[in-house]
């Protein structure tokens, strides 16, 4: 086969292209050809439908995502917004945060060990590419049916490659999700959050400046690994009648990755680099058009010097190949030798491809040819946008109208039928312990882990002389989403805001992952833009902006789409890990008060999903500001020493609350349903806003004060106590009873 | 003056930092070793921390235990340098025949990390002279590979000679034989087990316990007492 170089397309400007293989639209074919004057080359053709891909190039969510800037809530925690590799948040004493949660959706279904270990791997080197030492991860997961029998090909297999990656990496995993719906079957959800730690005078940024610096590409070999994964795989819909799309995930070695860690920390230690970027979706096409287009001049790169895994590649290949663990550098002329000596020490394979020229192309040669000639901001920034077409379905009102009343749905209508829901409940996979999935994740190294799973958030000490700590939650609700896209988001930020507050550290920013079904359905379209804007309509409101993050579409199978699910991760400070505020109720004696307003908020609660199959009605009402001074009171207490453990109320309500804080701290509690509630409503509403909390005697009336006097309602409702939860006058159960439904269920299914 | 605790960065080691923290959080001075350097800078004594050295190909600790460091280490733990393995440093001590027996796949056939309960079986050694004798700890652990195992007449022997140092209470994680969680050699200068010590010396972090700085503190009195 003869070489496709720039003079080659020129003069044979007929040439058939495989352009739709590629997943490019006629239109966008046509673009390139008009941004160049002539037909691209096959390398050029390739960066092009790489780079122009959904996943790489957010053509469809573009216009909605622009919200998170205009909406941006005014706040000086913000050191690195959107658009780099990952955002920084402040968080005083000179240390920075960077932190940010991505998808790898598609290749987790494909090849669930791999698709999840690179997943891992990907954010990491996000992390690491600002300049930070990653810290830790957490991975929210979601599939299908548990008793369905994929789900058992894909969750040990995704559980297995987030251990193995993670685990051999050293970093701990301190928290995330673990969702079962249906309406992932064909379509899990892995998506993988990194937190790095850095000063500020540390942060790196992507870009390519200075003529004559260096274009260093270290790390992995390239191999025909993940050719297509960003374009061909992340950017469509499954469809079971094509070939196995196998071939297009990647492979991971995480023990090349904790090298290339180590050697890049070095590296940064020494101020050896002027621009850096990982290696992601789209590998050696991404990294050199955003290095140059993030840059003042241009770029020459010698693919010849790419050091292969696999001599058979093209040039086309080794464009796309999205193998692991690979970092790109620009370097100072002088200062090369000493940062490929660092490189060497690490055992890193390093090799000088290319240099910044003064010019403005980025200009790629292979075998002395040039098969490349483009702006590199046509490629990197100027890919489609598109206006898709969006409407509110035409069932949402029908699935809103079902709603979950005591006539539709037959209510628990005594203390026994409330005991047995109990049960059930507790022990329903999704409200079940989660242990047999995070026990195979390494939750110490490092040794600055403060709280980890299944505590409401995880938080890490990011100094060891202040004890200055982090602390980040993950929470998404698809059920809540699907009935109401636009507040089903918000509850998402509210969640993992009170979570983070529950812990005793206060909000700061936020990253999110908006995983959805095809933007080609204006129904899907409809739901993606009712939800980016209540994010970011809340993100405003609660002061805490968003950094960044990933949209996933795509993920249906054939018309099916998933339940929107935007997850959201919020990052809080807390200046003293000393006083984080634990969930357990561990103290004999101390009162149990319940945070917040319950009303009988039953639409897309757990309770209507383990007991009915149902979805239908509105989510649990959300108010914004009730939020925010929850989120100042559990603070408040943890700080002052006035609550010993807390933990927010979300799915499965207070009783689901009661019995994880119960279990963790090995004790027992009596309650008393609070006059003018009904006991159902008390024990299962999913009302938003509320927590309980175990406040030491001594402490109970400096705690209710406080909240009298901010306005918040807090009810005593009862006293930790014994080893049997009581409801009185209605029920009692053991904790051991309660331990064993709630402990078994998910090694009974998957193990 | 303090003694001197090596601690060795394999490439792949992860615990080597906390290794140190333990160290000094018990009043020794940690020195940093690297894999490639014979030289042991006079170290009184070394930690193998734990992590995937090598990336565990191959097999947990095969090829660590041919690094340069550890040509000096074995030589000189022969000679009765104190040497603590953590985990894949209890590994690379078995491949190093430092210590005898091997590390199976887990039983379950999975990593687990939990929080273990132990039983202090022997406080004669160099890193348990701070234990009370049948004390019962508290620490981290976390492997995929950490079922210890050994042909009846060796474990006949550790079990006679009392050289089961640590014994796993409550839960067995790995399904190793007797329960064993970890081992001294006959001299009682080398030490490995699979549960990491290093993790439980602060209030706050990890599980909330300190059980594992008397490891530290252990080494420091015989040192400075030596």
């Amino acid at each position: 086969m003869t070489l496709d170089t720039v003079k080659n397309a020129e003069q044979t400007p007929d040439a058939e292209q495989p352009w739709a293989a590629l997943g490019l639209k006629p239109d966008e074919y046509a673009r390139i050809r008009e941004i160049l004057g002539r037909r691209p080359t096959g390398a050029e053709l390739a960066m092009y439908s790489v780079m122009w891909s959904e996943h790489c190039s957010y053509k469809s969510s573009k216009v909605h995502l622009k919200q998170f800037g205009d909406k941006k809530p005014v706040t000086d925690a913000l050191l690195v917004g959107i658009g780099e590799n990952a955002g920084v948040v402040d968080v005083g004493q000179g240390i920075a945060v960077t932190f940010k949660i991505e998808s790898h959706n598609h290749p987790s279904y494909v090849e669930p060990y791999q698709g999840a270990a690179t997943g891992i791997g990907g954010i990491v080197r996000d992390i690491l590419a600002m300049g930070a030492r990653p810290v830790a991860v957490m991975d929210p997961l979601r599939f299908g049916a548990p008793d369905h029998p994929d789900t058992r090909r894909v969750l040990p297999g995704i559980v297995a490659g987030i251990g193995g990656y993670g685990n051999c990496l050293g970093l701990p995993n301190i928290g995330g999700e673990v969702v079962f719906d249906p309406c992932y079957q064909g379509n899990p959800l892995v998506n993988a959050l990194c937190v790095g730690v850095m000063r500020h005078e540390d942060i790196h940024l992507a870009q390519a400046s200075g003529p004559g610096n260096k274009v260093v590409l270290y790390g992995a070999r390239t191999g025909g690994d993940g050719i297509g994964g960003a374009s061909i795989l992340a950017s469509e819909t499954f469809d079971g009648t094509k070939p196995s799309k196998r071939p297009a995930v990647q492979v991971g070695d995480p023990f090349q990755e904790k090298l290339l860690i180590e050697c890049t920390l070095e590296i940064f230690r020494e101020k050896l680099v002027a621009g850096i970027q990982d290696f992601g979706a789209a590998g050696l096409s991404c990294a050199t058009s955003e290095l140059a287009s993030g840059g003042s001049g241009g770029m020459r790169v010698e693919l010849d010097n790419v050091p292969l895994r696999d001599n058979t590649l093209s040039p086309e290949e080794i464009l796309m190949s999205e193998s692991q663990e690979r970092m790109c550098a620009i370097v100072e002329p002088d200062k090369v030798d000493r940062f490929l000596e660092i490189c060497e020490k690490w055992d890193v394979i390093a090799t000088v491809i290319g240099e910044v020229t003064d010019g403005d192309r980025l200009e790629i040669f292979w075998h002395g040819e040039q098969i490349v000639d483009v702006l590199p901001r046509t490629v990197a920034h100027d890919g489609p946008v598109l206006n898709r077409p969006f409407a509110r379905p035409s069932w949402q009102d029908a699935l809103q109208a079902d709603a979950p009343t005591a006539e539709r749905l037959k209510r628990p209508a005594d203390g026994d039928e409330l005991r047995a829901a109990v049960l059930q409940l507790v022990g329903s996979p999704n409200q079940a312990d989660k242990s047999w999935i995070t026990s195979q994740y390494d939750r110490f190294v490092l040794g600055n882990t403060v709280l980890a799973t299944p505590e409401d958030s995880g938080m890490i000490r990011v100094d060891e002389e202040s004890d200055l700590g982090v602390a980040i939650a993950t929470d998404g609700n698809g059920r809540y989403a699907k009935l109401d896209p636009y507040t089903g988001a918000q509850l998402a930020l509210a969640e993992a805001y009170r979570n983070v507050a529950a812990t005793g550290a206060k909000p700061l920013a936020v990253s999110d992952c908006l995983n959805f079904g095809s933007p080609e359905d204006p129904d899907v379209m409809w739901q993606f833009a009712e939800a980016t804007r209540g994010l970011a309509d809340a993100c405003l409101t609660l002061g805490t902006p968003v950094t960044g993050g990933n949209v996933s579409l795509y993920n249906q199978t054939g018309d099916v789409a998933i339940h929107p699910t935007p997850v959201v991760a919020v990052l809080g400070v807390i200046d003293d890990v000393n006083r984080r505020t634990p969930m357990a109720f561990a103290e004999e004696g101390q009162l149990v008060y319940l945070l917040g307003d319950t009303a009988d908020e039953l639409g897309g609660s757990a309770w209507t999903q383990v007991a009915h199959d149902h979805l239908g009605g509105l989510p649990p009402r959300l108010d914004l500001e009730r939020e925010r001074l929850l989120a100042e009171i559990l603070i408040s207490g943890s700080r002052d020493g006035m609550v010993d453990a807390a933990h927010d109320l979300s799915d499965g309500g207070l009783i689901q609350a009661l019995t994880e804080s119960c279990l963790r701290g090995g004790r027992g509690a009596r309650l008393v349903v609070p006059e003018g509630l009904d006991p159902f409503v008390f024990l299962f509403s999913e009302s938003a806003g509320r927590a309980i909390v175990s406040v030491p005697r001594s402490e109970e009336l400096r705690f209710t004060e406080m909240c009298g006097v901010r306005g918040l309602p807090a009810t005593r409702i009862g006293v930790v106590d014994g080893e049997i939860i009581e409801v009185q006058g209605q029920f009692t159960l053991p904790l051991a009873e309660l331990r064993e439904a709630h402990t078994g269920t998910i090694e009974a299914l998957i193990g | 003056m303090t003694a001197r605790i090596g601690v060795v960065t394999f490439p792949g080691s992860l615990d080597d930092r906390d290794a140190q923290r333990a160290v000094r959080l018990a009043g020794a001075e940690p020195v940093a070793l690297w894999h490639r350097d014979k030289d042991l800078h006079q170290v009184d004594a070394v930690v193998l921390p734990g992590g995937f050295s090598y990336g565990d190909y191959l097999r947990c600790g095969a090829i660590s235990r041919f690094s340069p460091v550890m040509e000096t280490i074995i030589e000189q733990a022969r000679g009765g340098l104190p040497v603590l393995g953590i985990c894949n440093g209890f590994q690379v001590l078995t491949e190093s025949h430092l210590l005898p027996g091997a590390m199976l796949r887990n039983e379950s056939l999975h990593f687990v990390c939990r929080d273990q309960r132990l039983r202090v079986e022997n406080v004669d050694t160099a890193w348990t002279v701070d234990y009370t004798p049948g004390q019962e700890i508290s620490v981290p652990l976390k492997n995929g590979e950490g079922r210890f195992t050994a042909d009846p007449r060796t474990i006949d022997e550790l079990e006679a000679e009392g050289r089961v140092a640590f014994r796993y209470l409550d839960v067995n994680p790995n399904g190793s034989i007797n329960d064993i969680a970890g081992i001294t050699n006959a001299a009682g200068n080398v030490v490995g087990l699979m549960p990491h010590p290093e993790h439980a010396v602060e209030p706050l972090i990890g599980t909330g316990g300190t059980d594992g700085l008397a490891f530290f503190t252990s080494i420091l009195k015989r040192l400075v007492n030596a």
